[in-house]
């Protein structure tokens, strides 16, 4: 008589975070390269006052657009500061301005965004009209006018790469709405007595979260590009600020003689970007795999 | 169609007169009193005078608009603060500079950035694929004006030195002859290959994916003409619309572009304008630059509808 052996598969260990969108994050490798980029830049922005090898701002004269050296990692600037501390510092700025400014976009895009697509009509009319004109003006040139008319600083700069930045969130909001209201449960909603105020707050925000946190992560590389574009054009943070485009612009006149003063800022910036795309793209296939 | 050309014009009405509001209401955001900033901050109190009867800045705002579009349209921009020409003869004279460099840009990006998508399409995740596209990643995030700066490294400093020339291969700076072109056009031209390579290679990918693509192959036509024939032809449709998008970009872009290889087009006469707080030529510029760009966009708009035979406008 045969005998007949029951075997057991070993249960899989479960893993550790799961089959969601974390998951598929974790498996794109690109995105893997950009979240490191981020998290890199980020610690960098956080303890440039810790980590920094010299005083940022402290010129010697003696070593000025000497290139790098086992003292001075990246060289000195145009007045013999060292360039990775004002890289370091500048991580930090740039940091500031891609969050504040997509603070900026966000509350007045997502709000304009609800707003337009939840209740339609006159308001939807109003508010898409007025996106449209902002984005009639290329963006950058948008950023530029507010810039020169406001005056130079680097609050206005902030202000107006934020402001870029608004049509952006209404669109993708406003579009984000329209399709989750006509859902069964706003309706339920609704028929339970449920005030516009609580449908938009409890229902209608949190189901566009996803699309806010993608383009959240692009906006941000967005938002330091302009930025380093402004600095450039020397009407964005004020001259001895490290800010990357800044830097770029002091360094143009020794671009033949000591080029370093304008590599290495740009390669900083070209990286920060690259890692905040990279990250954006895997989020976007993360959490919306239909966009695949 | 008509009716849809109709109606996209007429859209694109209100969008010109905002944006047109805007520029005209842009100098009351500088402090102080506009009359003054228009007529510079060493006017005397007769021009400062003259200028706010001019502007009819005591009239209501939809007066003084009215005023404003009235004059734009018959060509009075005001004059220059720093040089006393007319803004619009200074536009005038900078406009074909721009247009020259955008469009020089424009045709660069596309006979390259679009061969290099349909290539990496046709052989996805290949060598060439993944080269061309961490390329094209970093031709996105690179800023365009440090890359003009890398350019100038390149062609004046490093190539002499490795070919032992005497002098830069291009000139920096400056303009006149082609070779002042070269480095302007690349520079400015790099990002939106970049986007078309991208571009081109999804829409390439998504047409590859189609039923009568592997009808096409089913009935043993050949691979090149598979490509060019079926897919790359309905693929152009989205194409043609970013590369029609893009011109307008380039011309915010050439704001940068044209600082650094101080090309004199109407971007850097911006920018100059910027420094000495020139605001009617600012408000100039960026109005034609912005009336430009919704043009070019509702141009592109009127050209989908033409060249797609299954978009139904209603």
């Amino acid at each position: 008589m045969a005998t007949t052996t029951t075997t057991f598969d070993t249960p899989t260990p479960r893993p550790l975070i799961g089959y969601g969108p974390l998951r598929r994050l974790m498996r794109a490798p690109m995105a893997m390269v950009g979240l490191f980029i981020v998290l890199a830049f980020i610690f960098v922005g956080l303890t440039a006052d810790w980590i920094a090898p010299h005083d940022y701002d402290l010129p010697d004269f003696s070593m000025a657009r000497k290139g790098p050296s086992p003292g001075h990692l990246l060289g000195n600037d145009e007045i013999g500061r060292d360039m990775l501390s004002r890289l370091m510092h500048g991580a930090r700025i740039s940091l500031t301005i891609g969050l504040t400014s997509v603070a900026i976009g966000v509350s007045f895009g997502v709000v304009l965004g609800v707003l337009s697509g939840y209740f339609g009509g006159f308001t939807d009319l109003l508010i898409m009209r007025l996106i449209d004109i902002m984005l009639a003006f290329p963006s950058i040139l948008l950023a530029i006018m507010m810039v020169a008319f406001l005056g130079p600083s680097l609050q206005n700069a902030m202000l107006a790469i934020g402001v870029i930045s608004i049509p952006v969130y209404a669109r993708l909001v406003r579009s984000s709405t329209l399709t989750i209201k006509e859902e069964s449960f706003i309706e339920a909603a609704r028929a339970l007595g449920g005030s516009h105020f609580f449908i938009l707050l409890r229902h209608i925000l949190p189901n566009v979260v996803a699309p806010i946190i993608v383009q959240s992560t692009l906006q941000i590389a967005a938002a330091i590009q302009a930025a380093a574009a402004l600095g450039f054009l020397g009407i964005g943070a004020p001259p001895d600020v490290p800010e990357w485009g800044n830097m770029i612009q002091k360094g143009r006149a020794y671009i033949f003689s000591a080029p370093h003063i304008v590599v290495f800022p740009g390669l900083a910036t070209m990286f920060v970007v690259l890692g905040f795309s990279l990250l954006g793209d895997g989020l976007r296939d993360a959490l919306d795999p239909r966009l695949k | 169609m008509i009716n849809y050309i109709i109606r996209r014009l007429l859209l694109a009405i209100p969008v010109l007169l905002g944006a047109s509001f805007f520029v005209f209401w842009s100098i009351r955001w500088v402090p102080g009193d506009p009359a003054v900033a228009i007529a510079g901050e060493l006017a005397t109190p007769e021009l400062i005078a003259q200028v706010r009867e001019q502007l009819g800045l005591d009239e209501p705002v939809h007066v003084q608009f009215s005023m404003y579009l009235f004059r734009t349209f018959q060509g009075d921009m005001g004059k220059s603060v720093k040089t006393g020409v007319p803004v619009s003869s200074e536009i005038a004279r900078r406009l074909p500079n721009t247009l020259q460099l955008a469009a020089a840009s424009l045709v660069l990006s596309a006979i390259i950035g679009i061969p290099i998508g349909v290539f990496s399409a046709t052989k996805p995740n290949s060598w060439f694929d993944g080269g061309s596209m961490t390329f094209a990643l970093l031709g996105v995030s690179m800023p365009i004006f440090w890359l003009g700066l890398m350019l100038m490294i390149f062609f004046a400093v490093l190539l002499p030195k490795w070919l032992d020339l005497p002098g830069p291969v291009l000139p920096p700076t400056g303009s006149g002859t082609w070779k002042h072109m070269v480095m302007p056009t690349i520079a400015l031209a790099a990002n939106s290959m970049a986007i078309q390579a991208r571009m081109t290679r999804a829409c390439m990918l998504e047409v590859l994916r189609q039923d009568y693509i592997r009808t096409a192959r089913a009935k043993g036509l050949i691979e090149r003409l598979v490509i060019y024939r079926h897919a790359f032809r309905n693929a152009l449709i989205p194409i043609v619309t970013v590369i029609g998008l893009q011109f307008g970009t380039l011309l915010g872009g050439a704001v940068l572009t044209e600082t650094v290889f101080a090309w004199p087009g109407i971007g850097r006469l911006l920018v100059e304008a910027i420094g000495f707080r020139d605001y009617p030529v600012i408000q100039g510029a960026i109005l034609v630059i912005t009336v430009g760009f919704v043009l070019t966009n509702l141009l592109v708009d009127v050209l989908y509808a033409y060249l797609d035979p299954r978009v139904h406008y209603d």
